[in-house]
């Protein structure tokens, strides 16, 4: 059931490389099975992935779906029970991770605390035999990278949670792999840490163009960091996407639900031409881009933000719902409400609302409102 | 460890509520709570170490006999006779002592490690079956062995009536029986401190040293085993100080010939009566062990041992 919309090559293309590129991760039709207590459990049941050279990828989805065991997969530490990893073209399904040319950073960090910050940085060097000055001028560089000088010689126990982390990134960065796979490294740290490392791991993705692979369960930080994201839930890839196309045009229910909040509205097609249905719901009707057979039962989704409190007349050609507002949050810039649509199917829809009118145009609690939005902006859900 | 929990903090005089004069017994009372808390363990240690390690000091320094009586005369000399008359069993207690303690690590490092690292759920059903053998008596234990290694026995007796070893094969009596029956009595000293370090170590590690292109063993030399270093150094002074001081494995499996200090110790007290010998023989004893174990540490560097337990 895996409906992956398109392969690799948007986002080669858009990175400016040419299609016949050899991916830097590839991974053909890979599973893991688990024995467990007599029982086979599959994490992931056959996964297509192409990742491109100098792309940051993420792999999105909840815990248990699979993400973490793919990942793990590509650097060696599980072995799939069926298909094929390929690292720049080449099998490596089997060689141990030690010889693959890819590096993790962990999600606990995994620094050594028996060594300074030096030492640890210059494990992955030192191991491949690189002569000593080349290891200096190189761990150096790395330091300098994540902005760490003056602490080479300090234990990693003795650092904070984000200096441990950036300690992570130069330990692998260093020995310039071919990919770098983060699993959740962001997670360990608070908000405020985590939203400043966001935008440092993408500077340094940027300054060394290696392709990253970031296992995340925090959409926004998918949306906010990936070239594309790969949707996963139950070991399978939801959607293949750019952040704007998973967002946007959810291919499934899961990820509609998954990705930000969606409106889902129920009804039964009564119109479709040329792209566009119209749907009837309990509290009217509307439209929906998409295409469905009459009569068949359809849900459609519409994102909250796309949604507006209709003050006069609606738009022509717009979609309208009345409704009675049961729930009203204020936040600053926006304001979030919850509207009990008209009908009897007790259907609630959320949206944001821009505070750009004057507080005394605000809704409250019980105020009878009509909602509108363009049919565009909402799609027909595949079963 | 220790060095980084904080000190029992009485609570600061600002921090009472500048209520009227009746909170300020109650202040006070609640600064000496920790010390109340404290002094059982406190009388304790008092009456039982540090009351008998003076008197058993003022003894060692004593001169006499029995039937008149044992009077402190500051008789450093005892020092010198007791080194003198019994340097060769104090040097083959080191020497068993050192080479039970070699053996235990070689068998119970690999031991904790597989529990550790390879035990899964069944972690603490590995633990207690290591214990089990705990729950017998030390001396029937040893006593076990004794039977088990006699030159009929059940080991020795079948492999001589095959012909693999020659009819005057023998293990008891000899000092490998002492040391090989020490090894086994205190393998759990060992084992455990070795283990609860490898236990609590971050797993991971091991996968981010594969990962930066070291091989199994590379990872082990490199990762593991300096890692586990202050767990080796907890189990080296829990074997080496008792295996030394024993005396039970080298009477019954060793004989005549293998006597270690602890025995002669033993036999100075309770069979010839000469307390203050029996006293200088036993501090000895405990300076040289002290003296080890300080050198010990100063080789394998304590502040990396405090620093790696620390995380």
């Amino acid at each position: 059931m895996a409906s992956t919309t398109g392969p690799g090559t948007a986002a080669a293309e858009r990175t400016g490389q040419q299609q016949d590129a050899v991916p830097a991760i590839a991974l053909e039709g890979v599973s893991k099975t688990y024995r467990s207590g007599g029982e086979q459990v599959a994490a992931v049941r056959g996964v297509d992935l192409e990742i491109g050279q100098g792309e940051f990828f993420s792999l999105l989805g909840p815990s248990g779906c699979g993400k973490t065991t793919t990942m793990r997969m590509v650097a060696g530490f599980e072995e799939p029970t069926g298909g094929t990893v390929r690292l720049k073209g080449a099998d490596v399904t089997g060689v141990p991770p030690h010889r693959r040319d890819v590096n993790m950073v962990f999600q606990s960090y995994a620094l050594f605390p028996h060594m300074s910050v030096f030492d640890n940085i210059a494990f992955g060097l030192r191991r491949k035999g690189v002569p000593a000055a080349e290891v200096r001028r190189r761990v150096g560089e790395a330091v300098e990278l994540v902005e760490l000088t003056g602490r080479e010689r300090t234990r990693p126990t003795r650092l904070s949670g984000g200096q441990q982390q950036r300690v992570a990134l130069a330990r692998a960065l260093v020995n310039r792999p071919s990919a770098l796979l983060l699993d959740e490294p962001l997670a360990a740290l608070d908000l405020k840490l985590r939203q400043s490392m966001q935008m440092e791991l993408k500077r340094i993705q940027r300054d060394v163009g290696i392709t990253f692979v970031y296992v995340t369960h925090d959409q926004g930080e998918a949306l906010t960091l990936s070239d594309r994201i790969a949707v996963m839930n139950g070991g399978l890839v939801e959607q293949l996407g750019t952040p704007q196309e998973v967002y946007e045009r959810p291919a499934t229910r899961f990820t509609a639900g998954f990705i930000g909040t969606s409106n889902l509205l129920s009804g039964e097609v009564t119109a479709s031409s040329g792209g566009v249905i119209e749907v009837r719901t309990g509290g009217g009707a509307v439209r929906a881009a998409g295409s469905a057979a009459l009569g068949e039962r359809v849900e459609i989704t519409v994102r909250p933000e796309k949604i507006t409190l209709a003050a006069g007349a609606v738009e022509p050609g717009a979609c309208e719902l009345p409704g009675t507002v049961i729930e009203a949050v204020y936040l600053g810039s926006t304001t979030h409400y919850t509207v009990a649509a008209d009908g009897d199917d007790g259907t609630e829809i959320v949206l944001h609302q821009q505070n750009t009118a004057g507080p005394a145009e605000a809704a409250r609690r019980g105020d009878r409102v009509r909602l509108t939005w363009r049919p565009d902006q909402s799609y027909v859900l595949p079963r | 460890m220790a060095e980084n929990l904080p000190p029992p903090t009485p609570a600061p005089a600002e921090a009472a509520p500048p209520a009227a004069g009746a909170s300020r017994p109650a202040g006070r009372g609640r600064r000496a709570l920790p010390y109340l808390l404290a002094a059982p363990a406190w009388l304790w240690l008092a009456l039982f170490f540090l009351v008998p390690i003076c008197s058993m000091l003022s003894i060692s320094l004593m001169s006499g006999d029995l039937y008149q009586g044992y009077v402190l005369t500051w008789e450093f000399g005892n020092y010198a006779d007791a080194v003198a008359t019994y340097w060769r069993q104090l040097a083959r207690s080191l020497a068993y002592g050192g080479c039970a303690t070699l053996l235990c690590l070689a068998v119970g490092y690999p031991v904790a490690y597989w529990i550790a690292f390879r035990g899964g759920a069944y972690k603490n059903t590995y633990l207690l079956l290591l214990l089990l053998p705990m729950f017998v008596s030390f001396v029937l234990r040893t006593i076990s062995w004794k039977a088990l290694l006699a030159d009929e026995g059940v080991v020795l007796g079948p492999l001589k009536d095959i012909g693999l070893l020659p009819e005057a094969a023998h293990v008891l009596n000899t000092a490998p029986a002492v040391v090989l029956g020490l090894a086994y009595n205190f393998l759990p000293f060992m084992v455990l401190p070795v283990y609860a370090v490898l236990e609590r170590m971050d797993h991971r590690v091991v996968e981010a040293a594969q990962d930066l292109y070291a091989g199994r063993v590379r990872a082990f030399v490199s990762v593991v085993l300096p890692m586990s270093l202050p767990g080796v150094f907890a189990g080296v002074i829990m074997t080496f100080i008792p295996t030394s001081a024993d005396y039970i494995n080298a009477q019954v499996l060793g004989g005549a010939h293998n006597t270690m200090v602890g025995k002669i110790i033993e036999s100075q007290y309770l069979v010839n009566n000469a307390y203050p010998m029996a006293a200088a023989i036993t501090f000895v004893l405990m300076a040289v062990l002290l003296a080890g174990i300080f050198s010990y540490a100063r080789a394998l560097g304590t502040e990396q041992v405090m620093e790696v337990q620390a995380r």
